[in-house]
């Protein structure tokens, strides 16, 4: 796999989130990813990046376009500081909130994307790292 | 701050979401919608979504929520004009929104709150005249 | 391959070319309904001067060294360009094995006193000229394999049109497997054109889907879902019975879902779900013949 551009964005505030958003879509409106895809990989986005800033305090987004045998692709990487989260397993499965959310963020976001990796320690904080292909389903 | 617009049609309150939502926002809306069902006594409330790109878990449980805040207040919620990419992407997201009545646009959105509202008077006829 | 046998089919290359043009002219396996002779002699004299040239080099019978870069160029290029155009395989490698006994001829001719040089020199040659073969062959394999892609994905677009069978009512007839790829492609067309045609009935008829499994149901499922939340309701019709069986035996959930047999009952479900009354006209037939102008 090849990263073809990569810039950071780091998320404090809720005001950034749409700011995120936009960029999002750039990026992927210049691999010339469709419409659903680009909706789903924005929405994945949002859960993620809600997480971090209810759960760690915000953190750094990583925005990259990457490419893997020459199909282009973008991954967004999430690095947050905080607590981390105990059983990622748990945090894993529908309806499961620590919160009083619907417990649908985690594996909801991993549904619409095409790649998924969390990892996690306890106090030191989340790297979630997602990838959507082009034209992946 | 910045707030959405609802506005009073009749029985019926109107908001059209033109911006994309934040959190906070969204809380907002919700906050001022139930308000205003409660001040007017609204029987039926439409949210157009179909300016809106992007519909996640939070925003979707909002829009359950003010459903069914109104509908204990007697006020039936439509949701109209969802695009499909958004319809598309909540599904695969596991949020099918079972509680929230939708249609295609502001239109058929009015038509099927009017039906709703005059079934209603009907059931109450009923119970008055099967109590005398 | 020594420099003399290289030398040597240089000095011949007019006539290699010639013989070797004759062989793939007199085959009977030449498509000229296919290829125009020029456009062979002009292909083949490229092919030719890079062999030959590859064979002076010190790698020869390394065709994957540098050397062979332009030759397996070429060769690919033929292979492919032959494949889309509906040549054999056996054609397709004719090209490269008709060579070959011309430049045996060439060689045989040069070496005749010496047999154990001409052996050695002939293994060589056959050698690099099979490995050649062998790529001709697979890039034929690949071309192919492209040709059926392509008509795999335009298969899946052409087999899904979306039907505006009445004012507010559209028809999916799904033909073939739904598959995970094919079923986004099904969902979009129809909702898009439930919003482009503000339809608030849609159905979707499986009886072209050769089987029902967890996995088609749940497709199903989620492009029902989806028209519902965006304010359009859909009918699954086109359940025969076997497929009425395999769903009930999977323990596939369609409660929430509208089902009916045949396309025929889904619209007129569709009909009282819209308050829509269609009766027979009254009249004679007479009157009806004429007003469809026969």
């Amino acid at each position: 796999m090849i990263v073809l551009s990569k810039e950071k964005l780091p998320i404090q505030r809720e005001q950034d989130v749409v700011l995120f958003r936009n960029r999002i879509k750039e990026l992927a409106t210049k691999i010339g990813m469709s419409l659903v895809n680009q909706t789903k990989l924005i929405t994945a986005a949002s859960e993620l990046v809600r997480n971090m800033l209810r759960y760690g305090g915000g953190g750094i987004t990583h925005l990259e376009i990457v490419s893997r045998n020459s199909i282009p692709g973008v991954r967004l990487i999430f690095v947050d500081e905080g607590p981390g989260i105990k059983d990622v397993t748990l945090a894993m499965k529908d309806g499961y909130s620590t919160g009083k959310s619907l417990g649908l963020g985690l594996p909801g976001a991993k549904r619409l994307v095409n790649e998924f990796d969390i990892k996690s320690e306890s106090g030191k904080g989340t790297t979630v790292t997602i990838i959507r292909w082009k034209n992946g389903l | 701050m910045e707030r959405i617009p609802i506005l009073k049609m009749g029985p019926f309150l109107l908001v059209t979401i033109q911006v994309d939502l934040y959190d906070r926002l969204a809380l907002t809306l919700e906050n001022d919608l139930i308000n205003m069902v409660s001040k007017t006594e609204a029987k039926g409330v439409l949210i157009d979504i179909s300016a809106v790109s992007i519909v996640d878990s939070f925003m979707g449980r909002i829009l359950g929520n003010i459903a069914s805040m109104s509908k204990i207040m007697d006020a039936t919620t439509v949701v109209v004009g969802m695009q499909p990419a958004v319809a598309i992407t909540l599904v695969e997201l596991g949020l099918t929104l079972s509680g929230v009545h939708t249609a295609l646009d502001v239109e058929q959105g009015m038509e099927l709150l009017r039906d709703k509202i005059g079934q209603l008077d009907k059931d109450e006829e009923g119970l008055y005249d099967s109590f005398i | 391959m020594n420099k003399e046998s290289a030398a040597a089919l240089k000095s011949k290359k007019k006539q290699i070319l010639e013989n070797w043009l004759s062989n793939q002219l007199q085959d009977a396996a030449l498509r000229d309904d296919l290829m125009s002779v020029a456009e062979l002699q002009q292909q083949s004299e490229e092919f030719l001067t890079a062999l030959i040239k590859a064979f002076g080099t010190s790698s020869a019978e390394d065709t994957d060294s540098e050397g062979y870069e332009p030759i397996r160029d070429i060769l690919n290029e033929i292979s492919i360009s032959r494949a889309r155009q509906g040549f054999s395989p056996r054609e397709t490698s004719s090209y490269i094995l008709s060579l070959k006994e011309v430049l045996s001829n060439v060689l045989e001719d040069r070496f005749k006193e010496d047999p154990a040089t001409l052996y050695r020199e002939i293994i060589s040659m056959n050698k690099i000229m099979d490995s050649l073969s062998m790529v001709t062959m697979e890039t034929y394999i690949k071309g192919r394999e492209e040709v059926i892609l392509r008509q795999t994905n335009e298969m899946s677009e052409i087999s899904t049109p979306v039907i505006r069978v009445w004012e507010g009512i559209l028809a999916l007839p799904i033909i073939g497997t739904l598959d995970s790829a094919r079923t986004q492609v099904v969902m979009e067309a129809l909702l898009e054109e439930i919003v482009a045609t503000g339809s608030r009935i849609a159905i979707l008829d499986i009886s072209g889907v050769p089987t029902v499994d967890s996995l088609v149901a749940q497709h199903l499922i989620k492009t029902v879902s989806a028209a519902r939340l965006m304010g359009a309701e859909c009918i699954i019709s086109g359940i025969r019975a076997e497929i009425a069986q395999t769903i009930v035996h999977l323990g596939i959930d369609l409660t929430n879902i509208y089902t009916k047999a045949t396309l025929a009952s889904a619209l007129k479900m569709s009909f009282s779900m819209l308050n829509i009354q269609v009766t027979r006209a009254t009249g004679t037939s007479q009157n009806n013949k004429q007003n469809f102008g026969f």
